[in-house]
């Protein structure tokens, strides 16, 4: 050969992307995907602690469905989730990464505190809540309509703005904590109202969490026709696929996303109201404790489709309960919990890239002919 | 070794998923010969090119070069094998240099001696023909001239086998010429070309052996000298077909729309339409002719309502109350409200007429979404709408409730033209409507263009191919730079004539300067 290039010979790999896949091929893939997480689990807890991967899963299961107790807790914060992972939608629909669902939601706390500490002992109840629920939605709806506001006339970027704006929620709640200190010198807000339970979300059918899980599952289905069936719902998938078609059509996009933000906010106000009046009847920085990010991947994974959100939602409360009861239960560190919860998680995900995509092993065959084509040359 | 074909493909087959990009192709190219490599948009044959040049790696099958069979991983192991592949998007840095886009990913030693590159630039240029100034910057350039800088930049790097992607696609008559002066020359030189293209005159004028693809399957390969356009085009589409479209006389001609004086500017403030005027009739298909990126998009952006205007109206003449209207700076929501009925088929037909993961009844909806009071979606009257143009259009697809994306190029043009037309416009926009279509779907289009036309529809048709716009429309614009540069009658006007209308803005340029 007269050129000086280098014999190569087929890559052992190569990635290519598939076509359409079948739904149920695509849900095997993903069920592997959860089995060769256990087992890779069961890997780490017998060579991490000597236990019985069995019965260590057996705890698993119990951290969700081991006492009728556990199971109310497993909804509850089933509901809470999937308040915060609704709320997240409609804007992630429309390619608007609202990652400020965390400040939104505790700016709904907070407006919830303020309403509950300065007004919870004055009104009846009855007048009470509708006040508290305008306070959270508005509280809601203007953290998150800020960032649109500037993303739709000035085209600046959501996702940094979002973000910054959860830590000027956590500050303003800092400082507010600062004023309601109780006892003094805590440095927490303590139960509200506790004797008088003035502002607190009333029990139904004696089941404190029922009405939080209720109101949830009342917005699942809103959210789920007004996506899909709604002229509002139309406009958000088209400008989120295309934001050059929405205005070929006439869409009002500043509009849209405004609009569209404005909702994220309000259902992240009520998941706020839900979380304080409803749940803790107090406000920390960390009420909202992570949801506001985890809410992100609930959502992804269910590719936005708020029925499928149960699911996902589901999945993850189910791993997080039950890996802190395999905490307690074994007298294991609380990281083991995490590591589980990570590492069942990164095969979820992971199964993403094999649902879309498949690997091509090198050819046994054409490598032969290489060889046999080489020495031929010789 | 005289024999010995500058490269050779073995039973190549590549898939994608379950579609079958090329089955089992067969083709080889001697030194100092040009190939042409003819089919149909989806017939394969970027495709099969690409794996050449490194992009894609075949599923099946061999590649030779001089004799010995090579593996091709990465554009890297192109260049070693002396390939060299001249892209149809230009893949050029454009704040630098064309010396600067020559020599950039070359791995030499030290420092580049960047008079020493212009040197061997200019010594290519003048073996080769070529009209280039190697410190002219790229943004700078006409699109031959890029196209120019990509062919020496390939054979820069010492390629011996060149491989053009419908390199004609983009320039006047006249340019092409000059490029196929320079292929002959290379040729003489030594020189294996391939040259893909679906132009059946061009394959015959420049190439000697012709390979030609349907649907990803080999069909023959034959000498240019033993074969014509009509044995040629039943290889591509494999059946025989007419190739003429029916133009009818305009009749009861009145005029619908008046564009006067429009400039509208870049967000960097060039000027992308400078006192553009022209008047569109109904019963009339008007062409629009230019080099692409001219300003034809602007144009009919403009008038759709997606375009703001520095100065200028466009009054549209209310076909029965005879009132007019100022489109200007209303949006495409204020114009359909005042009772414009204007359709407009955009260049960017996912990307803008449709949403490609929606099925085809939600984008059938898309014009029509917002009828009625309710705050939910009506989906009967798109579904219908829907099945109707699926039915009359004959639209390939599994069904209604298709992702227009999984659809093929022609039938999502179908789909955006049918939804067009069914609004019974009064004015109809198509920007390059048959790109990318096969010869089948490009001739229904240029009828339901003429079936508008005839029913008293002012049409406006941009194109890129002359002899289509000198075969279908009634008058054509030429645009060059921004302005217009001459509109003439398209029954008496000659390719030629249009070619250099079309460069007239430009070379107005040179001479200021």
């Amino acid at each position: 050969m007269t050129n000086n290039a280098v014999k190569h010979s087929e890559p052992l790999l190569r990635v290519s992307k598939r076509a359409e896949v079948v739904w149920w091929k695509g849900w095997i893939i993903r069920g592997i995907s959860i089995v060769l997480a256990l087992i890779a689990c069961a890997f780490i807890i017998v060579l991490l602690t000597g236990q019985n991967p069995i019965e260590v899963y057996g705890a698993l299961i119990k951290g969700s469905f081991g006492s009728s107790r556990k199971v109310w807790i497993m909804l509850q914060n089933l509901a809470m989730l999937l308040c915060v992972s609704l709320a997240v939608t409609p804007a992630f629909k429309m390619r608007f990464w609202n990652i400020g669902a965390e400040g939104q939601v505790l700016m709904g706390c907070l407006a919830t505190s303020v309403c509950m500490i300065y007004l919870g002992d004055k009104l009846p109840i009855g007048l009470l809540i509708p006040i508290m629920l305008i306070a959270s939605v508005l509280a809601g709806v203007i953290w998150a309509v800020i960032p649109a506001i500037f993303n739709a006339n000035w085209k600046t970027n959501e996702t940094l703005f979002t973000l910054m704006m959860n830590y000027v929620a956590t500050q303003l709640v800092a400082f507010c904590i600062v004023f309601w200190e109780n006892p003094l010198g805590s440095n927490t807000v303590g139960v509200i109202n506790s004797s008088t339970q003035g502002g607190w979300l009333p029990v139904i059918f004696g089941q404190k969490y029922l009405l939080n899980i209720l109101v949830v599952a009342a917005l699942t289905v809103g959210l789920y026709i007004y996506l899909k069936y709604s002229k509002q719902g139309y406009e958000i998938s088209v400008v989120g696929e295309s934001v050059n078609t929405a205005k070929y059509v006439g869409i009002n996009v500043k509009k849209v996303i405004i609009r569209t933000m404005a909702i994220s906010g309000a259902i992240c106000g009520v998941a706020g109201l839900l979380l304080v009046s409803g749940t803790d009847h107090t406000i920390s920085t960390t009420t909202v404790g992570g949801m506001g990010f985890t809410a992100i991947m609930v959502s992804w994974l269910a590719k936005f489709n708020p029925a499928l959100m149960t699911l996902t939602s589901f999945l993850i409360v189910f791993l997080d309960r039950g890996a802190s009861e395999i905490a307690t239960a074994f007298r294991l560190n609380e990281s083991v919990a995490d590591i589980l919860t990570g590492v069942i998680l990164f095969f979820i995900i992971g199964s993403e890239f094999f649902v879309n995509y498949k690997l091509n092993l090198r050819k046994k065959h054409n490598q032969g002919n290489l060889s046999a084509s080489a020495k031929e040359g010789k | 070794m005289t024999n010995t074909p500058a490269i050779e493909l073995r039973n190549i087959t590549k898939r994608f998923g379950n579609v079958c990009a090329n089955n089992n192709i067969s083709l080889s190219v001697q030194k100092g010969e040009i190939l042409s490599l003819l089919g149909e948009n989806g017939s394969g044959k970027t495709t099969l090119m690409n794996m050449i040049s490194g992009i894609y790696f075949p599923d099946e099958g061999e590649i030779i070069i001089g004799g010995e069979e090579v593996v091709i991983r990465s554009p890297k192991d192109a260049f070693d094998y002396k390939i060299g592949m001249i892209h149809q998007h230009f893949k050029l840095v454009d704040v630098f240099t064309a010396a600067e886009n020559i020599v950039l990913g070359l791995n030499g030693e030290g420092k580049f001696n960047i008079n020493q590159v212009s040197r061997n630039v200019a010594e290519i240029s003048s073996k080769y023909g070529f009209e280039i100034d190697p410190n002219k910057k790229i943004y700078e350039m006409s699109v031959s001239e890029k196209q120019t800088v990509e062919i020496i930049k390939v054979l820069y790097r010492g390629a011996d086998i060149l491989i053009l992607d419908e390199p004609t696609a983009v320039l006047t008559p006249q340019e092409t010429e000059k490029l196929f002066a320079v292929l002959r020359r290379m040729r003489d030189d030594g020189k294996a070309i391939i040259i893909i293209t679906h132009k059946l005159h061009e394959v015959l004028a420049i190439s000697d052996r012709v390979t030609v693809l349907r649907k990803g399957e080999y069909i023959d390969t034959v000498k240019t000298s033993e074969t014509d356009e009509m044995a040629l085009t039943e290889m591509m589409v494999g059946k025989k077909v007419s190739l003429n479209i029916d133009r009818s006389e305009p009749k009861n001609t009145e005029e619908r729309l008046l564009v006067e004086h429009i400039d509208c500017l870049s967000r960097e403030g060039v000027k992308l339409l400078d006192d553009v005027s022209f008047t569109a009739r109904s019963g009339e298909i008007l062409g629009i002719a230019g080099i692409a990126g001219s300003g034809q998009r602007e144009l009919l952006e403009a008038i759709a309502g997606l375009q703001h205007l520095e100065e200028g109206r466009i009054i549209y003449i209310d076909p029965t109350t005879k009132q007019e209207e100022d489109l200007k700076d209303k949006t495409p929501l204020q114009i359909r409200n005042m009772g414009v009925r204007l359709s407009f088929v955009p260049e960017d037909r996912l990307g803008m007429g449709l949403v490609g993961n929606m099925d085809i009844v939600d984008n059938m909806m898309l014009r029509s979404y917002t009828k009625g009071n309710s705050a939910f979606l009506q989906r009967k009257e798109p579904k219908d709408l829907a099945e109707r143009v699926i039915k009359q259009l004959g639209v390939v697809t599994p069904g209604a409730s298709t992702p227009v994306r999984r659809l093929s190029g022609g039938n999502v043009q179908k789909v955006l033209v049918g939804r067009e037309i069914a609004s019974s416009p009064t004015v109809l926009m198509a920007a390059y409507p048959v790109r990318g279509l096969d010869i089948n779907s490009s001739y229904m289009i240029y009828n339901l263009l003429n079936e508008q036309k005839e029913k008293g529809v002012a049409v406006i048709f941009v194109g890129e191919d002359l002899d289509v716009l000198l075969e279908l429309s009634d008058r054509i614009l030429v645009i060059g730079g921004g302005k217009v540069t001459g509109i003439v009658d398209a029954r008496t006007t000659t390719k030629e004539e249009i070619g250099l209308l079309m460069t007239k803005a430009k070379g107005g340029e040179a001479n200021d300067k």
